[in-house]
């Protein structure tokens, strides 16, 4: 908002009518699995009789034990690797930005676009043709004597990297553009050095977009399941590998609801990650205005 | 920057119209829904209804479930996968055999889906005929009166251990958990679970998924409980036995697929045997020499079940596919595909199997036993709780 904006237009009458196509569609298609789940997740139906109860049972079992452990090792997992990648996305999002060659530019973000959205079994499938224990790199370069194992909290990190950092890349390259030279070179007029300029005037700038990349990175990491499920199956806990096995797996019965309780867990966690992060930006987007 | 353009003048209210008319469209084509319309039931020559007929005899005879099984004409299959147990050429050879179109949905489906499907799609043309079902689902299921009771001709041959009483489901065919080795790559195969510890074999033993999610993995994690000192109402020793593979680096936690297998990432796979006898044929002649051994310490056997959806908008043809599956022609072809298919010991007795397929199978000594629902429930119960805590 701008300080002494000005005065707002008269909405015509029945002008929210253009919108309600929009907000029928986001009720139905949003609103309405939302309320599902939630439903799923507090209630229990006696499969004998059909009654249906109040419980806190789903959600106090999808905080314990093994759910627990799965919940926790999702957020580590996916804490770590949208932090390594805001850091390397940001630093090869510059090296592009300041380069003078237009088909550099071009390059990396066209091929940014395509490995973000390389996921999947088809992404793991890839890894472990090279990086796997009979993988081509893993034999060429002996990885395996120096303790690699691709099937392990490290592995999934790596690739999360491979898509997380082009996913970086794209958001922030238009926010480097942003930064004008005419500042850099105003702060080197003033004496500064470059360290002091990133200090006192790029990131205070870059803040808001670096905190909404990490935000973004965190989400894709957190939601990811095909790729972890088919390379670490149960060695790794993750919490979208637990909801799929109790949601339709052969093996056991009756796990729905809690299924539906971790599911609402994770949206708590995602809305606990938003609930820190406007504030932060609400502070930081100061500067821009 | 935005160019100003002159704007079209649309008044308000033929705005708010067009709104409305949007927001309605958008409305019916997101609920439009299959239902189906309400349809007298059929009945037999018997005056039985079709929805409500146990066996043949209440059709009028066999000829007469074929007349009416045909008239409805098409049959929703789901959960079939084309290469597993031979169901391609079942269904192939099914609709040759009667003129009945197969609707084969989703191959991939977990018995959860399957039941999923029957529940959410009630009373709609989409849904399920037929389930092939996980046994601790085909248990449940009956439990939540979802399947329809119904006997097939062969239902006296069916050992009492291997269907419900009522006949709401009954075991189709099953395997035995088995150790699929590619000979090309590894020196001396294992062939029980006591082999799988020693250290020639450090990363190349896989599972085809997650025991809590995959039921062959399931099963190898029960016979390693079996040849562990443990029993069907103790899978503990089992999820040991994994803990400690993971440890020693033997135990590698990827998925073994066609292609992992091929690709020799997953040189060692613990899978069902009907599985893993079909690898050794999908893979010759492209460098994988795919053996397989049932372990004598750790016999276990899993069956699936058949039911009939309660619900199923072809109640004729649902009960004709039933009599397919178990009659002389559809138990040979699971054979054909390495399953053992639940009348194997009636057929070997009457001579009407085929033994070109029997003696493809891999070799396992002794009967197979079964554990009871409780038993299943308590292995379930303590594999969901310890085995992330064992492998991780």
């Amino acid at each position: 908002m701008k300080a002494g904006g000005r005065t707002r237009r008269r909405r015509p009458p029945r002008a929210w009518l253009g919108a309600l196509p929009l907000l029928v569609f986001a009720g139905l298609c949003f609103g309405l699995p939302a309320g599902a789940l939630l439903y799923g997740a507090v209630t229990r139906t006696d499969p004998a009789s059909g009654t249906t109860e109040l419980t806190g049972e789903h959600l106090q079992r999808s905080l314990q034990g093994p759910y627990l452990t799965s919940l926790t090792g999702s957020v580590e997992l996916s804490a770590l690797t949208a932090a390594i990648a805001t850091v390397f996305g940001v630093l090869i999002a510059q090296a592009v930005v300041t380069s003078r060659r237009g088909a550099l530019r071009g390059a990396v973000l066209t091929a940014s676009g395509v490995l973000a959205n390389f996921g999947g079994i088809p992404l793991a499938f890839a890894f472990v043709a090279t990086l796997g224990i009979s993988g081509v790199v893993t034999q060429i370069g002996h990885l395996d004597a120096l303790g690699w194992n691709l099937y392990s909290f490290t592995g999934l990190t790596v690739i999360y990297l491979y898509f997380l950092i082009p996913l970086m890349v794209i958001v922030v390259v238009p926010a480097l553009d942003g930064l004008r030279p005419q500042w850099r070179e105003a702060a080197r007029n003033n004496g500064a050095t470059a360290w002091q300029y990133w200090r006192h005037v790029g990131l205070p700038v870059l803040a808001p977009s670096l905190l909404g990349g990490f935000v973004l990175l965190f989400g894709s990491a957190f939601a990811a399941h095909a790729t972890a499920a088919a390379l670490v199956g149960g060695s790794v806990p993750l919490v979208t590998l637990k909801i799929a096995d109790a949601l339709s797996g052969n093996v056991l019965v009756g796990q729905e609801n809690v299924a539906l309780a971790l599911s609402l867990d994770m949206i708590v966690i995602a809305g606990l990650v938003m609930a820190v992060y406007l504030p932060l930006q609400r502070r930081s987007s100061r500067w821009l205005h | 920057m935005r160019r100003a353009r002159p704007r079209p003048r649309i008044r308000a209210n033929s705005r708010a119209v067009a709104a409305l008319a949007l927001s309605t469209a958008a409305l019916t084509a997101l609920t439009a829904c299959g239902a189906a319309p309400e349809e007298k039931a059929e009945t037999g020559a018997k005056g039985v209804k079709f929805t409500e007929a146990t066996s043949a005899a209440d059709f009028g005879g066999f000829d007469e479930l074929v007349a009416a099984a045909e008239k409805e004409g098409e049959l929703n299959v789901i959960a079939l996968p084309p290469d597993w147990a031979n169901y391609g050429e079942i269904i192939k050879s099914f609709q040759a055999k009667y003129k009945i179109k197969i609707k084969s949905e989703t191959p991939d489906a977990s018995s959860s889906d399957e039941i999923a499907a029957v529940k959410s799609r009630k009373g709609q043309k989409r849904a399920p005929d037929v389930l092939d079902l996980g046994i601790a689902f085909a248990r449940s299921g009956a439990a939540e009166n979802l399947f329809a009771p119904y006997k097939v001709t062969a239902w006296d041959k069916i050992p009492d251990s291997q269907k419900d009483a009522d006949g709401r489901w009954y075991n189709d065919y099953g395997g035995y958990v088995s150790i699929g080795c590619d000979a090309a790559r590894i020196k001396n195969c294992p062939e029980t679970f006591a082999d799988l510890l020693k250290p020639e074999y450090k990363g190349k033993v896989a599972l085809n998924g997650n025991p809590t999610k995959s039921g062959s993995a399931f099963g190898g994690v029960y016979a390693a409980a079996l040849a562990n000192k443990g029993s069907f109402g103790d899978i503990q020793p089992g999820i040991d036995f994994f803990g400690k593979l993971k440890k020693s680096g033997n135990f590698i936690p990827v998925e073994s697929t066609p292609a992992t297998v091929e690709k020799g990432e997953t040189p060692i796979s613990i899978d069902w045997d009907y599985l893993n006898a079909g690898y050794a044929d999908q893979f010759k002649g492209k460098g994988v020499d795919w053996k397989v051994s049932v372990p004598k310490d750790g016999v276990y056997a899993q069956f699936y079940s058949q039911a009939i959806n309660k619900d199923a908008p072809h109640p004729a043809a649902a009960r004709l596919w039933m009599e397919y599956l178990y009659s002389t022609e559809g138990q040979n072809l699971w054979l054909k595909g390495y399953a053992r298919p639940v009348l194997l010991p009636a057929m070997t007795e009457d001579g009407t199997v085929d033994k070109t397929f029997v003696a493809k199978l891999p070799a396992v000594e002794g009967t197979p036993t079964f554990p009871s629902s409780e038993e299943l429930d308590k292995a379930n119960t303590t594999l969901s709780e310890n085995w992330d805590k064992a492998v991780s």
